[in-house]
């Protein structure tokens, strides 16, 4: 097999083998069972709690969870802007780097504190190393806060639930100090070994072979790489992000960072099973979204192995596929496996420019965070499937002539209500922000020229990734759109608050009644959900929803471009 | 909402303290046991530096194996891509005029001969590798400029061609140019 092809398949059976075992891990964190690493880490959980002043026995319903998410996520949100836009004259800035401006310190602070990491500034000029380290901040304790609200549905998801679902800080501190940092750890220290900087001295400079003199950003990188990576946040140090030769040296880096995407989104499948005690519904779940992966990793890697068409036609060869905004450690099949993983999981973290990938690659991209539940992001991902699985069970419902019940619950009108709209929000979000600029634009093309790095449908891409990114709360982009201006800093902003805030709201809210309610034994006519055939239910749903909803924005662009002559 | 700020702003605190203050430290110590101590290694000759191990820089003099485009001209301090669409007109013809520019400083290299990689931008503008076949087809203006026999060079080629067990095969311009200095001494 050809190495490039083998390193892929690779990456991905690597994950999975290790994602179930930690999947088992998790599960046993949130369940409060024990575990082999109780005795290393249970004091460092005690400093959380005691300095915390919360009691993580202390048991919360299912709005008192949401509260909590809210109340912490909005302190964050607040430090984060006084950090952002005070920057010049705090501490740890050896570059003298600027503060940001108000409406870009609010679409940062929002980007960071949703899990997104959409960046519309650059690392190397844009941050101090102080800026760095709390945007690093935040990719760990939001990662946590999605992890933690993904375990109330899996407890409120148990047989013999009722209101009482466990307690939010417990959630979220174990979430941190079980699994988010031990990992980050492990993978920093890979990452120092291969070459990643990790040093809080400025820019060095020294002068090439040739004689130029050549400036280079240097910082705290290898911490923050490893939390960027496992807690799906993407934000990356420098402007390049994983493409850049300091934040992955080489391929087996390459291999460790694209593992780390996919490894706990795809391990809480299996903490699900765990928890619920339903293998056979995590292996469903699980085979779904990898089925529905798989659909769109295959066609990416052909793709931009194959080559650009343009450039096939001026009679020069592809032998490494499409290489415009890739680099030669990773090649072509690599960068197609990142920008799967990394927009299937709300990442967002790139190692090749998706703005430069062949048309449908970039389709497939945007294919992958419109679907937002191909694994998901950490926790929220999860959340995501959950509202198909009830649209799913639903509509099965209606077909058979049943009520419609999912784990020995009965689905009402007021669940369904709460799971369409929230289906429809992403969509909405999306389609009316890409409209809305479209038109900005189009009223006077030369007053905005700045916007767009490219023409005619490819333009219109990368107005439509932008706002598919933020609204999947995934924080990668079509790089080339001119997007630190006032109108894409704070469209892009409020996008990520609703997209993030509302489809956690939503599934709680769902999984939290039906806990509440009576609980049917099965019985012959019961609904089966863990059975092959109701995979296949969801995947529809899934398709059906995705095609309907995007299947015109994606004509005007990357289908228009694809076939444009 | 009350009785939960007091909890959130504790738990904020403490988590500054485990996340932003105990884990990078705690990395930083580790980094002084690794390679330059987490400064980044450099690459000396005679001892002066040259350049960073991992980093690309440019080559354009003739003498040399050239490096790949690079939108952000081998900035070390501000990477970039070129963010161009594949079907963009203006990208388009800059390509063409990166394989022109290469046809006059390669005469007797055929257009075809030319991989793709060689007239296309890094995802960093900072990629210091370039493919063994990107280094070849510049083998015989090197020997030409250098006065310097192709096979020589050829084989320098293949001495520092790296051939990993997953992904592609790559060859590290600066080591090669190094190298390539050496021969001549």
């Amino acid at each position: 097999m050809n190495t490039e092809i083998s390193g892929i398949v690779f990456i991905f059976i690597a994950a999975v083998a290790l994602a179930i075992p930690l999947g088992r891990y998790i599960g046993k964190v949130y369940n409060g069972d024990a575990t082999w690493a109780d005795k290393i880490l249970s004091p460092l959980d005690k400093i959380f709690f005691k300095l915390g002043g919360v009691n993580p026995t202390k048991q919360m319903t299912w709005k008192q969870h949401l509260v909590a998410l809210l109340t912490i996520n909005l302190s964050w949100f607040v430090l984060s802007m006084l950090v952002l836009t005070n920057m010049s004259w705090l501490p740890l800035n050896p570059d003298g780097n600027p503060s940001m401006s108000a409406d870009l310190a609010f679409n940062t602070s929002v980007s960071f504190v949703t899990n997104t990491n959409l960046q519309h500034y650059s690392g190397e000029s844009g941050l101090s190393y102080l800026g760095q380290m709390i945007l690093m901040l935040w990719q760990f304790i939001s990662a946590a806060a999605g992890m933690a609200i993904c375990a109330v549905v899996f407890m409120a998801m148990k047989e013999k639930a009722n209101d009482k679902l466990g307690n939010y800080y417990n959630f979220f501190v174990k979430s941190v100090t079980r699994v988010l940092l031990p990992l980050s750890i492990i993978v920093a220290v890979v990452l120092l070994f291969n070459g990643t900087p990790m040093t809080i001295e400025g820019k060095s400079q020294f002068v090439s072979m040739q004689g130029d003199t050549v400036n280079v950003s240097r910082g705290p990188a290898a911490a923050q790489i490893a939390i960027k990576q496992l807690g799906t946040n993407g934000g990356g140090f420098f402007g390049v992000n994983s493409a850049h030769p300091f934040e992955n040296p080489n391929y087996f880096t390459n291999i460790v960072e694209n593992l780390c995407i996919i490894l706990i989104p795809i391990a809480l499948i299996f903490a699900l099973g765990y928890i619920v005690k339903r293998k056979k519904l995590a292996w469903t779940v699980f085979a779904v979204m990898t089925i529905g992966f798989l659909l769109l990793l295959i066609p990416t890697v052909m793709n931009e192995m194959h080559g650009n068409a343009a450039i096939a036609k001026m009679n020069i060869g592809q032998p490494m596929g499409s290489m415009e905004g890739k680099e030669i450690r990773f090649g072509a099949a690599a960068s197609a496996m990142w920008a799967i993983s990394t927009t299937c999981t709300s990442n967002g973290s790139v190692n090749a420019m998706h703005d430069s990938f062949t048309p449908l690659s970039g389709m497939f991209a945007m294919l992958g965070m419109m679907i937002n539940s191909f694994y998901g992001g950490v926790g929220v991902g999860f959340l995501n499937f959950y509202i198909f699985i009830i649209i799913a069970v639903f509509i099965s419902g209606l077909m058979v002539g049943r009520t419609p019940e999912f784990l020995g619950k009965k689905i009402e009108a007021r669940e369904m209500k709460i799971a369409a709209i929230i289906a429809l929000l992403h969509p909405l979000l999306i389609l009316a922000g890409t409209a809305i600029a479209s038109h900005i634009y189009a009223q006077d093309p030369t007053a905005y020229a700045a916007w767009l790095n490219n023409p005619g449908n490819h333009g219109f891409s990368e107005m439509l990734y932008e706002f598919t990114s933020s609204s999947a709360n995934n924080g990668s982009g079509f790089e080339g759109l001119g997007d630190n201006t006032p109108f894409w800093n704070i469209a892009c902003g409020i996008v990520m608050l609703l997209a993030r805030f509302l489809p956690i709201i939503g599934p709680v809210a769902i999984a939290g009644t039906l806990a509440s309610k009576k609980y049917i034994p099965e019985s012959a006519g019961t609904l089966k959900t863990d059975t092959a055939t109701f995979g296949l239910m969801v995947f529809a749903v899934i398709f059906i929803i995705a095609a309907l909803a995007f299947f015109p924005a994606l004509t005007l662009g990357p289908i228009a471009e694809y076939f444009t002559p | 909402m009350k009785e939960n700020f007091l909890p959130a702003i504790r738990i904020t605190a403490v988590s500054i303290l485990m996340l932003m203050v105990v884990y990078p430290a705690l990395i930083l110590g580790i980094a002084q046991i690794a390679p330059a101590n987490g400064k980044g290694e450099t690459v000396t000759v005679d001892n002066k530096v040259v350049g960073y191990k991992l980093e690309g820089q440019f080559f354009s003099d003739d003498k040399y194996f050239w490096s790949r485009p690079s939108a952000a001209g081998y900035n070390a301090a501000g990477s970039s891509g070129s963010n161009k669409g594949p079907t963009n007109p203006e990208y388009l013809k800059q390509v063409q005029d990166r394989i022109d520019t290469f046809l006059v400083h390669n005469p007797s290299i055929k257009k075809e001969e030319i991989p793709a990689e060689l007239v296309t931008a890094s995802g960093s503008g900072l990629d210091p590798d370039i493919s063994p076949a990107g280094a070849k087809v510049q083998v015989k203006r090197i020997a030409a400029e250098r006065k310097l026999d192709a096979a020589t060079i050829l084989s320098l080629i293949d001495k520092q061609t790296e051939y990993p067990f997953f992904g592609p095969d790559k060859v590290n311009v600066l080591k090669l140019n190094i190298e390539l200095d050496k021969l001549e001494k």
